[in-house]
């Protein structure tokens, strides 16, 4: 009976080694490359390991295209992001959940009835609107439907809610505390785990979305890092050493906030994934 | 709130809630409602985006369906693609979740490694993939040859390309992994113990607690994840442009083409609703023929 036990345990490591070696090897392939020179990544056999660890890709990131630019863009439309997420979400996932009003259950099916909308067939009718608006090519269409809720976020934020015990608002509000005294004062403070995690995923989501900037800007010196990365690409000469270091500057701040933050990362999830 | 002053409350009370909610109304108005119909009038005109859109009706609707071969060929593909991810996706995360979620010591570390890759932005993955997929110097291939066997041309061949974004899809189901894990621990071990106390193997256990349990949020993931196959379009747009011969056309790719490339945003917007409407049907089809298999806590056999 031992060794049977023994051989399974030696199986499950065997496929977790496996799985970890899949996910983790293209990623250390990117940064391999990252200290090439093009030259060395089109030698045959194929060089695994560079001798020599070649910085110089690091430079010529920030030379051949605005790559700072790119960096300050993609952090200004972030920052708003977040803000615009903290205080929409929170508002209303406290109107939904806390307040006893009329139209209040449609208004919740509504926002999750937006989970199922497919978001990039969306996109051109927003590139019409904000065509209409005049928007185009300026950081509005990032930055302002940001302010606007999203229902993965409220949800999750309904869920946290109720959680907290209603006395502590009940007894505010007997007080004459009015309802933004009571979720700046009293909610917030109690919240911020969640808000944390608010904020790290509407990092995630902005550093990462490709669509939305490639629509909606034109100019390089206002592209974020999701579409400057594509600057690099032409269809006759492709600099792949510097591509790939500027792919992984583009990757480095996400998996140091990972590092940092892990727990809130993983909570994030299993509140928005697990009931629908 | 049972005081004295109940009907002012309740008046009070109910401004104040649509105060707080009126960014989600203004929301949903904005960037749902107003969109799409703008998108709707638009998809029954012929509009080049510089000189001004003339009414045609329903034409568009007609013309992509009889008129616009490709329009056809990027559905298929992207039926294709979604077939062949969601299912392996779905079993793929919930053999990781179970691996996880067994004795076994470093399972942190597993867990965090799993996720690593659904954090890596789809354009710099795309970058990352088209270069380990390279027919001559792509690692994936060095490995096959390492082993014996020859070199595949993953998305330089018609019948591959799909397969190989597909892969590259799977590689980034961390995220699944772990709600799946979390579901897993969520499963009381009484259930698990009864099982033992039956006899049962772990064969048991998974088909008759596991499984069963697991249903709604396997369910709730599948939908999720055939929307967003749907959607296909970063991939096929950095790594192939559609090619080659059109095999990796994505239906949303089709439409960025038309919108952007071949000034047509009336047909763009036409199939922008087909697509929509596709994607309903397919998500009410999945939700329809769950209620087989699907286990709900309120009806306890």
């Amino acid at each position: 009976m031992r060794t049977r036990r023994t051989g399974v345990t030696i199986c499950i490591y065997l496929f977790l080694v496996v799985g970890a070696c899949i996910s983790l090897i293209p990623l250390l392939w990117l940064i391999r490359s990252s200290f090439m020179s093009t030259e060395d990544m089109f030698k045959l056999p194929l060089i695994l390991f560079p001798r020599k660890l070649r910085l110089m890709n690091y430079v010529d990131v920030f030379t051949m295209v605005p790559f700072a630019r790119f960096y300050a863009n993609t952090i200004f439309v972030v920052v708003f992001n977040i803000i615009g997420a903290m205080i929409s979400n929170l508002m209303i996932a406290y109107g939904l959940a806390r307040i006893e009003f009329k139209g209040r259950g449609l208004m919740f099916c509504l926002s999750i009835g937006t989970l199922m909308l497919p978001a990039n067939v969306q996109l051109i009718p927003l590139f019409l609107e904000w065509n209409w608006f005049g928007q185009i090519d300026t950081f509005l269409p990032l930055i302002v439907p940001a302010f606007f809720g999203n229902a993965f976020f409220i949800f999750m934020l309904y869920q946290f809610l109720r959680t907290i015990p209603r006395d502590f608002d009940e007894a505010a509000f007997i007080d004459g505390a009015s309802y933004p005294v009571i979720i700046a004062k009293i909610i917030f403070p109690l919240m911020k785990s969640a808000m944390v995690v608010v904020a790290i995923f509407q990092f995630m989501f902005t550093w990462n979305d490709f669509m939305s900037p490639l629509l909606f800007l034109n100019s390089v010196n206002r592209y974020t890092l999701a579409v400057g990365l594509r600057a690099f690409i032409s269809t006759f000469y492709t600099p792949w050493g510097v591509l790939m270091a500027a792919a992984t500057l583009t990757i480095l701040p996400l998996i140091i906030l990972f590092f940092i933050a892990q727990r809130y990362f993983i909570s994030g999830l299993t509140v928005g994934g697990i009931k629908g | 709130m049972s005081l004295p002053k109940k009907g002012l409350n309740a008046k009070r009370q109910t401004l104040w809630g649509w105060i707080l909610i009126s960014p989600l109304c203004l929301g949903l108005t904005l960037w749902v409602a107003f969109p799409m119909g703008l998108s709707f009038y638009t998809s029954l005109t012929k509009w080049d985006m510089l000189s001004k859109a003339q009414f045609v009706g329903f034409q568009n609707y007609i013309k992509i369906f009889t008129e616009d071969e490709l329009f056809l060929k990027s559905i298929r593909n992207t039926l294709y693609f979604t077939v062949l991810s969601v299912p392996l996706q779905m079993i793929i995360a919930l053999m990781g979740a179970l691996l996880l979620n067994s004795q076994v010591k470093g399972k942190g570390v597993f867990r965090t490694i799993f996720y690593l890759p659904s954090l890596i932005p789809i354009v710099v993955s795309s970058i990352m993939w088209l270069w380990l997929f390279n027919y001559q110097y792509g690692l994936i291939n060095y490995f096959l040859h390492f082993l014996g066997g020859g070199r595949v041309k993953w998305i330089d061949s018609t019948q591959m390309v799909i397969p190989s974004l597909t892969i590259m899809n799977i590689w980034n189901i961390g995220n699944v992994i772990i709600i799946f894990l979390a579901g897993l621990q969520g499963i009381p071990n009484d259930l698990m113990e009864a099982v033992d106390i039956d006899g049962g193997r772990y064969w048991h256990k998974f088909r008759f607690v596991i499984l069963p349990l697991l249903s709604p949020i396997i369910l709730y993931n599948m939908i999720i994840n055939s929307i967003k196959c749907l959607q296909l379009f970063v991939e096929p747009y950095i790594m192939t442009n559609g090619g080659p011969v059109n095999s990796s056309l994505s239906f949303v790719l089709h439409i960025y083409n038309n919108a952007f490339k071949y000034g047509k945003m009336g047909t763009a917007n036409a199939m922008s609703w087909v697509l929509f409407i596709l994607t309903m049907c397919i998500s009410l089809i999945i939700f329809k023929t769950s209620k087989q298999w699907i286990f709900c806590e309120g009806d306890k056999q």
